[in-house]
C-alpha cells in the first residue's frame, strides 16, 4: 500500500526557484507592519488609560506614554466591592478551562465520525447539526433562563458551563479539518491492523489534529472567557464572571475610564498569557511544513 | 440543500491479495465497534443539543403563537405574531440594520484575511511576531473592545477624530449617524475577527501541497494567477466554512452595537444601529412582550437559514470547476 503524501512537506530542492515563489516583497511587508499596528494600538491604548487618571482620556492630543498610576489604579479595581473582581477570575477560569477540555474531547471524536466513518443516516446527522449552528445563541437565552431557574441552576457556576460542553462549531470545524488532513488509507491501514475505533481516534487522527486542536482549544477558552450576554442573564453580582464584573464597573453616574481600563486590561492579561503560551504552538503547529520546505 | 463539501466517494483501497487472515478480535466484536462506535462519539454533541438547544428553540416557537407577557394570562393567538412582526416598520428598520453592518464588516474582512494569510504565508524574517501580532485582538472580549473602541470612536476626545483632524475633517458624532454608526460598530468587529479568519485560511494553505506552487511557477504562472488558480480553489472549503460562521455571527450582532450605545436597547435615538437581536431582547426585557419577542427571533433564525443557504449556493457557484 502506496503511503499518503503528506500534504505540505516538499523536500528540501530548487533553492533559488523556492525563494522566488515564497519571498515577501515589499507591498506585502507593508501590508503586514500596518496590520500589526493597527490590531495592537487599541491593546496599548487600554495600557495606557490604565496606567494614567481620568484626565488621560479627555485631553488633547492624547497621551501615548505610560504613566505610573496603575499601581492604584489596580487597588481601586480590587477594592471595588460592587465588582467582585478576584471571584470573577476564579470562575472565569474554572468554567473556561472546563468547557475547553470537553469541547476538544467530544468535537474531535464527533467530527471524526462525521469525516471518516460510515453509517446510517449520517448526512442527515450532518445537516441537522448544521441547522444547529445557525440557531442564533440569543434565541435561547429566556427558554434557557427559564430552565435553569427550573433546575435550580440560576446564579450556579454550571449554568454557564453545561450547556456550552460541546459546539456544533467545534464539530463542524472539526469534521473539516479531519476530512481534509486525515488520508483514508491510514485509517484503513490502521483498521487492517486490527485498531478499535476508538483506538485509531486517539492513536491515528488525534496526533494529526493537533493543529486544528490548538486553535479550536484557543478560541473555545477565550469565547467561554468572554461570554457576556449569558453569565449577565443567568448569574447575579453576588457570582459573578469576569466579563460580568467588568460590567459591575460601570457606574450609574459617570465613567470612570481609568478604572475600566484597568479592568478591561486585568480581565484580559490572562488571555494573553494564555494566547503567548497556546499560540505559539498553533503557529508552529501550522508553520511545521512550511519551515522543513 | 445537499450537504456541504460533499464526502467524495471514497477509493476502496484494494486489501492485500489472499483470503483475510485470522484477526486479533472476535469478529462479532469488531463489527459492533464498527457499527456503534460512530453513533457514541456523536452522541454527547446531540445530548447536549437535544436539552439546551432544541428544547428552548421549540418552546420559544410556542410561546411565540401566544399572546404571552410577563403578566396576565396567555391567550393562543396562532400565527398573529408573526403576522404583526412582518408588518412592523421597526422590525424592518433593525433587519436592514443587521444586513447593512453584515455586508460592510463582513465582506471586506473575508477578503482582507484572504490578503493577510497570503502575506502570512511568505517566508521573512518577524514572520512568527507578525502572526501571533495579527491574531491579538481576538484575546479581547466584546465587552473590553465596546469600552475601548467606545472611548476611541468618541466625539470630543476620542482618538479617531483626532486623527482625522489631521487631514481638515470636522468632528464626528459617530453614534449619531446610520453611517457613522455602522462604520463604527464594522470596525470594532473587524478588528476582532480579520486576524482569525486569517488564520484560518493560514491553516488551510499550508496543507496545500507546495509543489504545486513550485511547478506552476517553473512553468511560468504569476504570483497572482498562482493564488488564482491553485489557492483560492484549494481553499473552497475553507471559505465556505468562514462565510458561513460570519454569516450566523454576523446576523445575530448584539453586544458591540448594544455597549456602543451604552446599553440602550433601542440602538441610538433614531434607531440607527439596532440589530434584530437588540429589537428581541428590547421586545422581552424592555416592553416584556415574551409571544413577539419569541416571533422576532424565529424571524431571526429563518434570515439566517435563508443568509446561509445564499451564501453557500453562491460560494459554490462561484467555484465553479468541482
Amino acid at each position: 500500500m502506496t503511503l499518503p503524501r503528506t500534504p505540505g512537506r516538499p523536500r528540501r530542492r530548487r533553492s533559488g526557484a523556492v525563494a522566488a515563489v515564497w519571498g515577501a516583497g515589499p507591498l506585502t511587508r507593508i501590508t503586514l507592519v500596518a496590520t500589526v499596528v493597527l490590531s495592537l494600538f487599541p491593546l496599548y491604548w487600554m495600557f495606557v488609560v490604565a496606567t494614567r487618571t481620568n484626565d488621560a482620556v479627555g485631553s488633547v492630543p492624547p497621551p501615548l506614554t505610560p504613566g505610573g498610576e496603575l499601581g492604584r489604579n489596580l487597588a481601586r479595581l480590587f477594592g471595588n466591592e460592587q465588582a467582585r473582581f478576584t471571584l470573577g477570575l476564579a470562575n472565569s477560569a474554572v468554567a473556561a478551562t472546563t468547557v475547553t477540555v470537553s469541547t476538544l474531547l467530544f468535537a474531535t471524536l464527533a467530527g471524526f465520525a462525521f469525516a471518516k466513518l460510515r453509517f446510517r443516516g449520517r448526512g442527515a446527522l450532518l445537516l441537522v447539526m448544521l441547522a444547529t449552528m445557525m440557531v442564533p445563541v440569543q434565541m435561547g437565552v429566556i427558554p434557557l433562563y427559564m430552565l435553569m431557574a427550573e433546575i435550580g441552576w440560576t446564579g450556579k457556576l454550571q449554568a454557564v458551563i453545561v450547556p456550552f460542553l460541546v459546539t456544533g462549531f467545534g464539530v463542524f470545524m472539526m469534521r473539516q479539518y479531519t476530512t481534509q488532513a486525515v488520508p483514508d488509507e491510514l485509517i484503513e491501514a490502521a483498521r487492517i491492523d486490527g485498531c478499535s475505533t476508538f483506538r485509531i481516534y486517539w492513536s491515528v487522527v488525534l496526533p494529526v489534529l493537533r493543529p486544528a486542536m490548538a486553535v479550536l482549544g484557543l478560541f473555545t477558552f477565550m469565547q467561554t472567557w468572554n461570554e457576556f450576554i449569558w453569565p449577565l442573564a443567568v448569574l447575579n453580582p453576588d457570582n459573578p464572571t469576569v466579563q460580568y464584573s467588568l460590567n459591575l464597573l460601570n457606574g450609574a453616574y459617570y465613567t470612570d475610564y481609568s478604572l475600566m481600563f484597568t479592568g478591561t486590561l486585568v480581565a484580559t492579561l490572562p488571555l494573553l498569557a494564555v494566547f503567548l503560551l497556546f499560540g505559539r504552538q498553533i503557529i508552529s503547529g501550522i508553520m511545521d511544513g512550511a519551515l522543513k520546505a | 440543500m445537499s450537504v456541504p463539501a460533499d464526502v467524495r466517494v471514497r477509493p476502496r483501497t484494494a486489501r492485500p491479495s489472499g483470503p483475510p487472515g485470522p484477526r486479533p478480535r472476535g469478529s462479532a466484536l469488531t463489527r459492533l465497534d464498527v457499527r456503534l462506535s460512530p453513533y457514541l462519539f456523536v452522541s454527547p454533541y446531540f445530548l447536549l443539543f437535544l436539552v439546551f438547544g432544541l428544547f428552548p428553540m421549540g418552546y420559544t416557537l410556542w410561546v411565540a403563537l401566544h399572546d404571552w407577557e410577563l403578566l396576565g394570562d396567555q391567550r393562543f393567538v396562532g400565527l398573529e405574531n408573526f403576522r404583526l412582526v412582518l408588518t412592523d416598520p421597526q422590525f424592518w428598520n433593525a433587519v436592514l440594520n443587521t444586513l447593512g453592518m453584515f455586508v460592510i464588516a463582513t465582506v471586506p474582512q473575508l477578503l482582507f484575511a484572504l490578503v493577510l494569510a497570503n502575506a502570512l504565508d511568505r517566508r521573512m524574517r518577524g514572520r512568527l511576531v507578525a502572526r501571533l501580532g495579527v491574531l491579538a485582538p481576538m484575546v479581547t472580549s466584546i465587552a473590553a473592545v465596546a469600552i475601548v473602541f467606545g472611548q476611541l470612536f468618541s466625539r470630543d476626545f476620542g482618538f479617531v477624530n483626532w486623527v482625522l483632524g489631521w487631514f481638515g475633517v470636522d468632528r464626528l458624532d459617530w453614534a449619531a449617524g446610520r453611517w457613522s454608526s455602522w462604520l463604527a460598530i464594522s470596525a470594532m468587529v473587524d478588528w476582532r475577527w480579520t486576524g482569525y479568519n486569517a488564520l484560518i485560511y493560514l491553516a488551510a494553505m499550508q496543507s496545500i501541497p507546495r509543489d504545486l506552487y513550485e511547478a506552476a511557477a517553473i512553468d511560468g504562472a504569476s504570483r497572482a494567477r498562482r493564488f488564482w488558480t491553485i489557492t483560492l480553489p484549494m481553499l473552497r472549503p475553507t471559505i465556505v466554512f468562514t462565510a458561513i460562521v460570519s454569516t450566523i455571527g454576523g446576523f445575530q450582532l448584539f453586544t458591540e452595537p448594544l455597549l456602543f450605545g451604552n446599553g440602550d436597547m433601542a440602538g441610538g435615538s433614531l434607531r440607527q444601529f439596532q440589530t434584530v437581536t437588540m429589537y428581541m431582547f428590547e421586545n422581552a426585557f424592555r416592553r416584556f412582550d415574551y409571544g413577539y419577542a419569541s416571533a422576532v427571533s424565529w424571524m431571526l433564525f429563518m434570515l439566517i437559514l435563508v443568509g446561509s443557504l445564499l451564501n453557500f449556493l453562491w460560494l459554490r457557484r462561484v467555484g465553479g470547476t468541482r
